[in-house]
């Protein structure tokens, strides 16, 4: 297996505030990571680390064995870094094929009719092809949800970023987005996965990782992660209270 | 009929005036950037046609050869080597640094050029005309407004069916996720400053031909291409032309009245327009 990234005590702090305490790990290739800590831990800094719209105040993150820790937003999202957003940023103003479109042509460097063929196969994987020509700003939660997946996916990833995906969806909904991710997955993407619906997301992954107050405080096999002592104290502890 | 003659002439008239605001509200459009050194940029593409025809003896309409790809780079050039690091949340940036390139242009040109008034030489074209139902259209002012239609249409198509038209909304849309899909923000504003100062190449010549100009009068036509923008709605290009057309108008009627009222009744029009629909008369619906 060859690693496909590798954090290195990257830690970033906004004043007082740390988001990223000295975390390190890394992923292997074909891999699917979950990651799970309370609101607030700093799991979607880490994402805004790894794709490079946060700025890292020391520590290294290597991608496919290249250090792209000056890299721009721009550059590590050709070389292969895609992510979701929880909270849906579609092009508003865009019909959902040309969100599609911008991925495949801007990130992913294809052309034409390759590229067009390629967005709509996407499209059909992640079931919005009826909604291709409607503009993304009209889209249900589901389907923008289901929008910034496949936007994702037209970059043509080797590394897929979902953050918190699954939230605020039907129990149906949820489902069928899971079976959408499995397929994903084994069609050979590295996944890394912050998620709430906890279901959800073992129903895909092959590691945890947990984090609290920027720390990587857990990690190892799913189950055993979720039945440790110091998640059901720190993760699960919040999640009752709330 | 003694009005059907200043309706017709301000209607072409108002195709100059589209192409004046064309490339601002291009700009505005795709980097919330107001460009107020934009009428200056239409005179020197004017004062560089002017260079091209007297060191070649091109006629002025086969000098946009040249002079709407140099317009081009020097946009290019512009915004990567200027503007864009002027662009964040404040807009008091590059309303300064516009303003600074104004003020740099206009004394360029006046050491350039001196400030004798000027005007591009293209013969028969600029006298020719076509007697229609009584009417007399000059040959210039129609194909004026033939190119206003070309260059407006063109930019639409350019946006909506090709892959840089996308990059262009997708940034304008939302600049970071854009980042995130691979897109270089600063080459695409690079690129949209090369379109707008291509089509400002285009307004420049047809302005030389038209009128005779001074390294001063940018300032003016700043003001007709704003107007022209905010009647017709920002954000859309075929409103723009509808808004040069009322401006245009607007000014030979005022003309007809009394000689000194062109410019203050297009100045008029375009108030009574803002106060009644302070949007514009054909705002983009937003998404």
């Amino acid at each position: 297996m060859t690693t496909i990234l590798r954090l290195q005590e990257l830690s970033k702090a906004f004043g007082a505030l740390t988001v990223a305490d000295a975390m390190s790990y890394e992923v292997q290739q074909g891999e699917a990571l979950g990651v799970i800590g309370p609101n607030g831990a700093g799991k979607t800094s880490m994402f805004n680390l790894i794709t490079g719209t946060l700025k890292s105040n020391s520590g290294v993150i290597e991608f496919s064995g290249q250090n792209v820790t000056k890299w721009s937003a721009a550059k590590r999202s050709h070389a292969g870094i895609a992510r979701s957003f929880q909270v849906p940023q579609p092009f508003s103003g865009m019909t959902v094929f040309e969100n599609a479109m911008i991925a495949a042509t801007q990130s992913a460097g294809m052309h034409g009719h390759q590229a067009e063929n390629f967005c709509l196969e996407i499209l059909d994987q992640t079931e919005l092809l009826p909604k291709a020509n409607v503009l993304a700003g009209s889209l249900t939660l589901l389907e923008r949800k289901r929008l910034e997946l496949t936007r994702a996916l037209c970059a043509k990833p080797k590394l897929l970023l979902l953050d918190e995906i699954a939230g605020g969806l039907t129990e149906a909904e949820c489902k069928s987005l899971v079976q959408t991710i499995k397929d994903i997955h084994a069609s050979g993407v590295t996944i890394i996965w912050i998620e709430h619906v906890v279901h959800a997301l073992l129903a895909v992954v092959d590691r945890l990782i947990v984090i609290d107050f920027g720390k990587k405080i857990a990690e190892g096999e799913p189950q055993a992660i979720m039945e440790s002592a110091e998640v059901k104290e720190i993760y699960l502890g919040i999640e009752a209270d709330a | 009929m003694e009005w059907l003659n200043p309706i017709v002439q301000g209607t072409l008239l108002g195709g100059l005036y589209a192409l004046f605001a064309a490339g601002l509200s291009l700009i505005f459009g795709v980097m919330r950037l107001v460009n107020i050194a934009h009428g200056d940029l239409i005179v020197l593409a004017a004062y560089l046609g002017l260079t091209v025809t007297t060191a070649t003896g091109m006629h002025p309409m086969a000098a946009l050869v040249i002079v709407v790809p140099a317009m081009a780079l020097i946009g290019y050039a512009l915004q990567r080597g200027l503007l864009n690091q002027t662009l964040g949340d404040d807009i008091l940036p590059p309303l300064l640094v516009t303003f600074g390139v104004s003020v740099i242009i206009q004394n360029g040109l006046l050491e350039v050029y001196t400030a004798d008034p000027q005007t591009l030489n293209a013969g028969a074209l600029e006298t020719a005309s076509v007697a229609v139902g009584g009417v007399t259209l000059g040959i210039l002012p129609l194909l004026t407004f033939g190119i206003a239609i070309a260059v407006i249409w063109g930019l639409q198509w350019t946006f909506y069916h090709t892959s840089l038209g996308r990059a262009f909304r997708a940034v304008s849309d939302n600049q970071d996720i854009a980042q995130l899909m691979g897109l270089n923000r600063r080459h695409i504003f690079g690129l949209a400053m090369a379109l707008a100062l291509g089509v400002t190449a285009v307004a420049g010549i047809l302005l030389g031909i038209r009128t005779s100009f001074d390294p001063s009068i940018g300032g003016g036509r700043l003001i007709f291409g704003f107007e022209a923008v905010i009647i017709g709605g920002l954000g859309n290009l075929w409103g723009t032309l509808i808004g040069g057309v009322i401006l245009g108008v607007a000014q030979t009627i005022g003309a007809k009245i009394d000689p000194g009222w062109q410019v203050l009744a297009g100045h008029i029009a375009f108030l009574v327009i803002l106060a009644v629909r302070p949007n514009g008369l054909f705002p983009r619906v937003s998404g």
